[in-house]
């Protein structure tokens, strides 16, 4: 593998029923501020059936180039076509980084890309940044420390310890990142990118699988990872019926309603509205955790929140380690409570 | 049918990691458990093995003690276990990882390979589709259902805001997810068994197919820069209040000294 070859950050922009997910423009705008030390080009590969009009958009949020892979049988995610795709283009196109959101489509894709190309990849990264590997040059050894090295950091065991990771000698550097991390840039009204089309040809074999179904979540409220306030319910809430109180609480304050793992699990809210290692990051401006006790891996996906307001009956509830405020007590009589006096205090203004 | 179920032995997170005095984690005061979303993959082929009849192999890579977790596969209904462990194959990433397990499974017939989506040490969620890759089977990740009919299986696939109801033909792997199932328990007459039971010890000339320069920490193509532990966010200030009215006048005093209302 000749390392010099590769050049340019690609992101994969991810689609789902032709719309262009957050997380491509998130990763196009951290793509930006690392092809600037490397001086190089920004390029995104859109891979989906009758996409070529995003293209634009991705020119908007930083895309110098867009690579379309547009083919019929790449409707609907499928891992092996789009796997096909993806590696056909770093085959082609020999990207020096290669960026896939740790979704639930980036995290099938990414390991399979990424053994196809034999290259290795990092997960769920939270951090990126281009340095040197080794970090420190290993004296009489400072010809070897490798520079413009992309330096990928992650959180591990359940968000308690934090790894940084290099790939020195493969190419490309490839990461999935973590969605609701990196910041977006503030998009370019009519900016345009050099538009290239790209299909290495689609023949079905026997990784191909067949969709018989396509089932929808009902989708009626907002984003939790575009809230500023969000109230948060765990199991302690006790039934689907009783996340009423923490929906009044969130009205009342022009906030949304999130969950921990155990109340997707015991199916009262829909997965999209959980917060936590397996779930989505947030860092909104007001965190309520209700009767969350706050294992580790939720508190890794909402301990950048401005501010932490835990409520839980138990006094020893790890929460109550991240919490700025805690409060111990019954969340059946605080939390209406709560509402009914913000409710007085908002009228009063 | 043939299955094979590839399980972690993990240190467990949950109920508290524990931390040296320098705040280093403390891996040995941890309880090492099987990898919840491993044993969700186990229980999803034991009962395709209760339903349509089926050998359920499991297979480790790991410490030797790593055998305690296919004992404990055993003792659940899990027929043989393979551990695959050798001083060469330690400090592996993924990449490595996934060559070796492939390296070991193609010394095996199967229908389906079961793992975990992902383990809780590391969380990559990256083994099982490398492992489907090196094969060069078909892979369905987070699998919520699997249903099996001939060499059809039908798996109920998870995305953020949808599922797909996903037809794939066998051979091919399936990463479970914990929500799969409530594993079972040990049993008695299983735990007799798994006492028993003789453990297929693999190392590295057991291999099939694997460069050496693909296994190991040599065979890694990501190295570690940097490890460090995570300075958690402190405590804040913690309340305990004699009455819910208390409660509530300590929150919307702290929402408007912060200026959100």
């Amino acid at each position: 593998m000749n390392l010099e070859e590769y050049k340019g950050v690609f992101v994969f922009a991810q689609q789902v029923d032709n719309k262009v997910d957050g997380i491509a423009y998130e990763l196009l705008g951290e793509a930006t501020r690392l092809a600037a030390p490397l001086n190089a080009k920004v390029t995104a590969v859109l891979v989906g059936s009758g996409i070529k009009n995003l293209a634009d958009s991705l020119a908007e949020y930083g895309a110098d180039r867009v690579i379309v892979v547009d083919d019929p049988e790449l409707k609907d995610y499928r891992t092996e076509p789009y796997a096909h795709a993806l590696a056909s283009v770093i085959n082609e196109f020999k990207p020096e980084i290669m960026l896939v959101g740790a979704t639930a489509i980036g995290r099938d894709l990414g390991p399979t890309v990424s053994a196809r190309v034999a290259t290795g990849l990092t997960a769920d990264c939270t951090m990126l940044e281009i340095g040197d590997f080794p970090l420190v040059a290993i004296p009489g050894k400072e010809s070897e420390q490798k520079h413009n090295q992309l330096l990928m950091t992650r959180p591990a065991f359940g968000g308690n310890t934090i790894a940084t990771i290099a790939c020195p000698n493969n190419r490309p550097q490839m990461a999935t990142v973590r969605p609701g991390v990196m910041q977006k840039i503030e998009p370019k009204k009519g900016a345009k990118a050099e538009i290239v089309e790209f299909n290495p040809g689609f023949t079905p074999n026997n990784r191909y699988v067949t969709i018989k179904e396509v089932v929808k979540a009902v989708n009626d409220v907002a984003d939790i990872m575009d809230a500023k306030i969000l109230v948060s319910g765990g199991r302690g809430v006790g039934s689907k019926e009783n996340f009423k109180i923490l929906e009044d609480l969130a009205e009342v304050l022009g906030g949304t309603v999130s969950c921990s793992r155990a109340v997707v699990d015991s199916g009262w809210k829909p997965k999209d509205l959980q917060v936590g290692q397996t779930g989505k990051t947030v860092r909104p401006n007001v965190y309520f955790a209700i009767g969350i006790s706050g294992a580790i891996q939720h508190v890794a996906g909402m301990e950048e929140s401005d501010i932490i307001i835990a409520i839980n009956k138990d006094e020893d509830a790890p929460i109550f380690d991240v919490a700025d405020y805690g409060i111990v007590g019954d969340l059946n009589k605080i939390v209406p409570e709560l509402t009914a006096k913000l409710k007085a205090e908002i009228a009063a203004k | 049918m043939k299955i094979i179920v590839c399980i972690k032995q993990v240190p467990d997170t949950k109920g508290g990691v524990k931390f040296n005095p320098d705040g280093t984690l403390d891996r040995g005061a941890m309880l090492a458990i099987m990898n919840p979303d491993d044993k969700a993959g186990l229980e999803a082929a034991l009962r395709l093995k209760d339903q349509y009849g089926a050998e359920v192999t499991v297979l480790t890579m790991g410490l030797p003690k790593a055998a305690d977790v296919l004992r404990e596969a055993i003792a659940m209904g899990a027929d043989k276990g393979i551990l695959v462990t050798d001083r060469v194959l330690g400090g592996a990433d993924t990449w490595a990882t996934s060559t070796t397990i492939a390296g070991a499974i193609r010394n095996l017939d199967y229908d389906i390979i079961i793992t975990g989506r992902q383990a809780i040490d590391g969380d990559t969620a990256q083994v099982g589709p490398q492992i489907a890759e090196h094969l060069g089977i078909p892979v369905v990740s987070y699998a919520q259902e699997i249903k099996v009919n001939g060499n059809t299986v039908t798996v109920k696939r998870q995305y953020d805001d949808r599922y797909h109801m996903v037809e794939v033909k066998t051979p091919c792997l399936i990463t479970a997810l914990s929500e799969l199932n409530e594993p079972r328990y040990m049993t008695p007459g299983g735990i007799f068994d798994a006492c028993k039971a003789e453990i297929t010890t693999w190392g590295r000339a057991d291999l099939k197919d694997v460069d050496d320069s693909n296994i190991g920490l040599a065979g890694s193509p990501t190295k570690i820069a940097r490890a460090s532990d995570k300075v958690r966010k402190g405590a804040g200030e913690k309340f305990v209040p004699e009455t819910p009215t208390e409660a509530v006048d300590i929150i919307v005093g702290k929402l408007k000294e912060k200026h959100v209302i």
